[in-house]
């Protein structure tokens, strides 16, 4: 109990979470590794990292080099396969009460939508995470989450596949994410999840040769923060109605009202659970005893609250 | 080796806000002791802590080996000891950490090395700073009756880790430098043929770059001799949740598998590791080249 009378309750696309904070997709694991510190049953949503098909093994190091406020990582969505991880992790996760939001990803349509068919009717997935930041093999290695038209597709087939509310998780790096984000919900999304990393590279000045591995990789953690907020903002601001994780860079409460304030319904906390393995815990105490202090009584109260300075 | 190995037990890991007790350089290192008698309680050599560091832009935690846990008795506080090395912003901050400031440490996290179940002659074989967790474990197993023989390389004289605990305690000491400043005149690996001669090393440990994991590894496997090692690989969280310190290990079932050094590791069987994968083919090769046999040039 945190001991003050805020509601920290929020409604996300037909899910109830008891409190805003969620993990980010892949910043988490399978939930396993946490409960070493924190309680997994009392986090909003257990966001777990995404889950293919098949097992992979993913990319080969260095997978991480740390920049300025951040750290880019190129991981190739290692992961135990979707068949492996519901016999292994899932029930892990429902036994500690978790509410559990499937991360997929995919080379191809057919495969998120594989991954999507067998969730279909698995008691304790509360939601799927669609991530878009996948290369498509089937449209020359595109990324699907730059084109509208491959976004729409994919969160379709996930959509008919799937029995529980269907998150799209954007990234900034599309031209124009609010017309990614309205061509998802068009499609089917009941709510998005803003935004995934942002794609960067970092050269050794000396050798010249590339930090990661993979050359390029998912910029996240403080630097992106800016970023994250205003795509909350601005795809809040053209679509009020669809419910939105705020997700880059979380590290303090005022970093989570924020979001909130941008528009988003719930807060996703990635690499800075790399550096406060209690940072679900500690958010969501100090988002309460934040709120109780400037005399906000709940969650939804602050969503969408932020405004903008007069022109004149 | 698994009927040798005991399982190694591990408390989990705390998060603490430390007090830096003393301080001690030497050379291009500096030795932290953290006032942590919790954390010290629950340490196991091979572990690691994760620590914050004030650097401006500066998110992730340094993963530091633990050099020394000693457990407070009758009033005395349990500390926890840190080697710290020169490279790097976040090292050089560690660096310049004064007696009484504090430090946020996660920890302790990872496996630690397997002590044997019985009474056995173990070979450590340590490079530049990397070696500081061989004194903590020799001063683990030396206690419990088991033979413990110490090789501590480094490029230069100056880089050489000296302890003069583990060099009181451990059975024999020898010492190798790659430009013969100090002890012989090459890699650790040209100084373990002597000690295997003896043919009563039932097991080696090693610790410190990954090339000379590579290359220890290699050479005690040709000897047939179980290794293990503590592996180096950036990470991110140390946590076992981001997935960048992975190491390609050969699993029982003959499958090569992914293997987070936080979790699954630090320690790990040194023959399992696939070290070509990790581009070290060159310290495997030059470690096929050294003499076994080469026992004449023994002079601990």
């Amino acid at each position: 109990m945190t001991g003050t009378n805020v509601d920290l309750t929020t409604r996300l696309a037909g899910l109830r979470l008891d409190n805003p904070i969620v993990t980010a997709s892949g910043c988490f694991a399978s939930g396993r590794e946490m409960q070493r510190f924190v309680d997994v049953g009392r986090i909003g949503a257990v966001v777990v990292k995404s889950l293919t098909a098949a097992p992979r093994e993913g990319l080969p190091t260095p997978r991480m080099v740390e920049t300025p406020s951040g750290m880019l990582n190129a991981i190739g969505l290692q992961n135990p396969g979707v068949d492996a991880w519901l016999a292994n992790d899932l029930p892990w996760l429902v036994e500690r009460g978790a509410t559990v939001v499937v991360s997929v990803a995919g080379d191809s349509v057919d495969d998120f939508a594989h991954v999507a068919r067998r969730l279909r009717g698995v008691e304790g997935v509360a939601a799927i995470e669609v991530n878009l930041s996948c290369p498509n093999v089937e449209h020359r290695g595109l990324v699907f989450a730059l084109d509208p038209q491959a976004s729409a597709e994919l969160v379709r087939a996930v959509a008919r596949a799937s029995d529980v509310p269907v998150i799209a998780k954007l990234t900034a790096d599309a031209s124009d994410v609010v017309a990614i984000a309205r061509a998802v919900v068009d499609a089917g999304a009941d709510g998005l999840t803003l935004i995934n990393t942002v794609l960067g590279m970092a050269i050794d000045p000396v050798s010249g040769v590339a930090e990661l591995a993979n050359t390029y990789g998912g910029l996240s953690g403080p630097a992106i923060r800016p970023i994250a907020v205003r795509v909350v903002h601005q795809v809040h601001q053209a679509l009020p109605d669809v419910p939105i994780i705020g997700c880059g860079g979380v590290r303090t409460v005022e970093d989570v009202v924020q979001f909130l304030r941008a528009g988003a319904r719930a807060v996703a906390v990635g690499t800075g659970g790399f550096v406060d393995p209690f940072a679900t815990e500690t958010l969501r105490e100090g988002l309460a005893a934040w709120m109780a202090e400037h005399g906000h009584t709940a969650v939804s109260d602050l969503v969408g609250t932020a405004t903008v300075r007069d022109a004149g | 080796m698994s009927d040798v190995m005991g399982r190694v037990e591990e408390d989990g890991p705390l998060r603490v806000v430390a007090e830096v007790v003393a301080r001690r350089p030497s050379g291009p290192y500096v030795t932290l002791v953290l006032a942590a008698p919790e954390l010290a309680a629950r340490c196991r050599p091979g572990q690691f802590l994760e620590v914050a560091v004030d650097v401006p832009g500066t998110l992730l935690r340094r993963p530091l080996s633990i050099a020394r846990a000693e457990v407070g008795e009758a009033g005395s506080l349990g500390t926890v000891s840190l080697v710290v090395g020169p490279e790097g912003e976040g090292s050089a901050w560690l660096g310049r950490v004064r007696t009484g400031q504090q430090l946020d440490v996660v920890g302790p996290l990872g496996r630690a090395f397997p002590i044997p179940q019985r009474p056995a002659t173990c070979l450590l074989v340590g490079g530049g700073y990397g070696a500081a967790p061989l004194h903590y474990l020799t001063e683990v197993l030396v206690p419990l009756g088991h033979r413990v023989d110490l090789i501590v390389g480094a490029a230069t004289e100056d880089t050489l880790l000296h302890s003069i605990e583990a060099k009181r305690l451990a059975h024999s000491l020898r010492t190798t430098t790659d430009d013969g400043s100090a002890g012989l005149h090459g890699r650790v690996t040209d100084a373990m043929p002597a000690v295997l001669a003896r043919g009563d090393v039932d097991v080696v440990y090693a610790c410190g770059p990954n090339a000379m994991l590579a290359a220890v590894s290699t050479v005690a496997t040709r000897a047939g001799i179980p290794v293990r090692v503590a592996l180096e690989e950036r990470m991110a969280c140390g946590l076992g949740v981001c997935f960048t310190c992975v190491i390609p290990v050969r699993d029982r079932d003959d499958e090569v598998r992914m293997r987070r050094s936080c979790i699954d590791g630090p320690v790990m069987d040194g023959a399992r590791v696939q070290w070509r994968a990790l581009g070290l083919a060159g310290a495997v090769e030059a470690a096929e080249r050294v003499d076994l046999a080469a026992a004449g040039t023994d002079a601990p």
